[in-house]
């Protein structure tokens, strides 16, 4: 091999700089981070259990859309029997009323970017 | 054990049937089904309209088109080329072009236009998404999560009923009412009679706002309503109602 120096030498400069962002976290102690959730409610539990509403939030809420708006059914009826008003601003965002603190952490964590708050309103943001 | 064909085909049969037996017992037991099956009842018991008494009606007011743009966060653009609208007034000559009276026209104050919820609705046949649909009470809707704003709708629509969010209609909201959602740039909006009113029980926005009680709303199939009993006892007309699109939104001119 010509220029076995160089080129090896080229190989490892390119793994250290387009590996630069993993390293520089590890380093920085940031690799391990996890986004904290702030919890501003009294009520003891969401309207489901917290791991299914975690592994399962954007599926229920298409379906609470889904029947609101196709079958005009508005009340949803929990594993557990209790009733909600199937209604994102009215419902999620009573306990959840800091969506940059909730919602948003974890959304821009794993870099996704629903569309909800387009045109669904939040109502802490219109008081202020 | 000795079997004829008869027999045979007897107990094939009975045994065909068993396998019919689980998805059945699957249906009938569950319990959001029967729920979807009565709300779909209830709606299909009912086929709403209004009456628009222009006799009544007072040439300048504005309540009802005030009282729903704010219900609904309807933008106030300021400008007729992104004018976005859910009750409007529209003059008479081009409310009811087919009605060709020479001389009647002049006297005649600005009709108020609204979507005409029509039976046979153009928008909705129109929709690639199915975003606009037909409710069984009559209400055509919008599923606004669907719309992608071909506007092919806008064109089918023979009475202009509908408007698309050039932009971002937020900032020109005045006061955002939390108990509605705003539409976003690039979806079309139209009148959706109240739906989410009807659903707890009030009766639709401009009919309470006004306050000359020129609008009249009702459901049809129930007998002995105020708007039954107004269109079986006086004369009143429809928009454009020889397109075959069956407008809801009656008129007393």
């Amino acid at each position: 091999m010509y220029d076995a120096g160089k080129i090896i030498a080229g190989i490892i400069i390119f793994l250290c700089l387009i590996t630069f962002p993993v390293w520089y976290n590890v380093v920085a102690g940031k690799a391990a981070y996890i986004p904290e959730l702030k919890i501003v409610t009294e009520e003891k539990q969401c309207v489901e259990s917290t791991e299914y509403m975690r592994a399962n939030h954007m599926q229920l809420l298409d379906d609470w859309r889904k029947t609101v708006v196709r079958q005009d059914i508005r009340e949803y009826t929990a594993s557990d029997g209790k009733k909600y008003d199937m209604s994102l601003s009215r419902t999620c965002l009573k306990c959840h009323v800091n969506k940059a603190d909730f919602c948003d952490k974890c959304h821009n964590y794993v870099e996704v970017t629903p569309t909800c708050f387009d045109c669904h309103v939040v109502p802490e943001e219109i008081k202020s | 054990m000795k079997t004829d064909r008869r027999g045979f085909l007897k107990i094939g049969g009975i045994g065909i049937l068993g396998f019919a037996a689980k998805p059945l017992c699957d249906v009938l037991l569950r319990g959001d089904l029967v729920e979807a099956s009565t709300k779909a009842d209830v709606l299909a018991g009912k086929k709403l309209a209004m009456i628009v008494d222009m006799n009544k009606c007072k040439e300048g007011c504005r309540d009802c088109i005030d009282a729903c743009h704010s219900v609904h966060n309807v933008p106030d653009i300021g400008n007729p080329k992104d004018e976005v609208k859910w009750i409007w007034t529209e003059l008479y000559e081009k409310t009811f072009p087919e009605q060709e009276q020479e001389f009647i026209t002049r006297g005649k104050k600005p009709v108020v236009v609204l979507c005409n919820h029509c039976d046979n609705p153009p928008c909705v046949r129109v929709c690639p998404t199915k975003a606009t649909f037909k409710r069984k009470d009559g209400i055509v809707m919008m599923d606004y999560h669907r719309c992608i704003g071909c506007r092919f709708c806008m064109a089918a629509c023979p009475y202009g009923s509908r408007s698309l969010n050039w932009k971002d209609p937020r900032p020109f909201i005045k006061k955002i009412n939390p108990e509605f959602p705003t539409r976003t740039r690039g979806v079309v909006e139209k009148c959706n009679f109240c739906e989410e009113r009807l659903a707890k029980g009030l009766i639709p926005a401009c009919v309470e706002a006004c306050k000359e009680k020129a609008l009249l709303f009702g459901n049809l199939k129930d007998s002995d309503t105020e708007v039954g009993n107004v269109l079986h006892s006086g004369h009143t007309i429809r928009r454009k109602p020889e397109l075959g699109t069956g407008p809801q939104i009656y008129y007393i001119v």
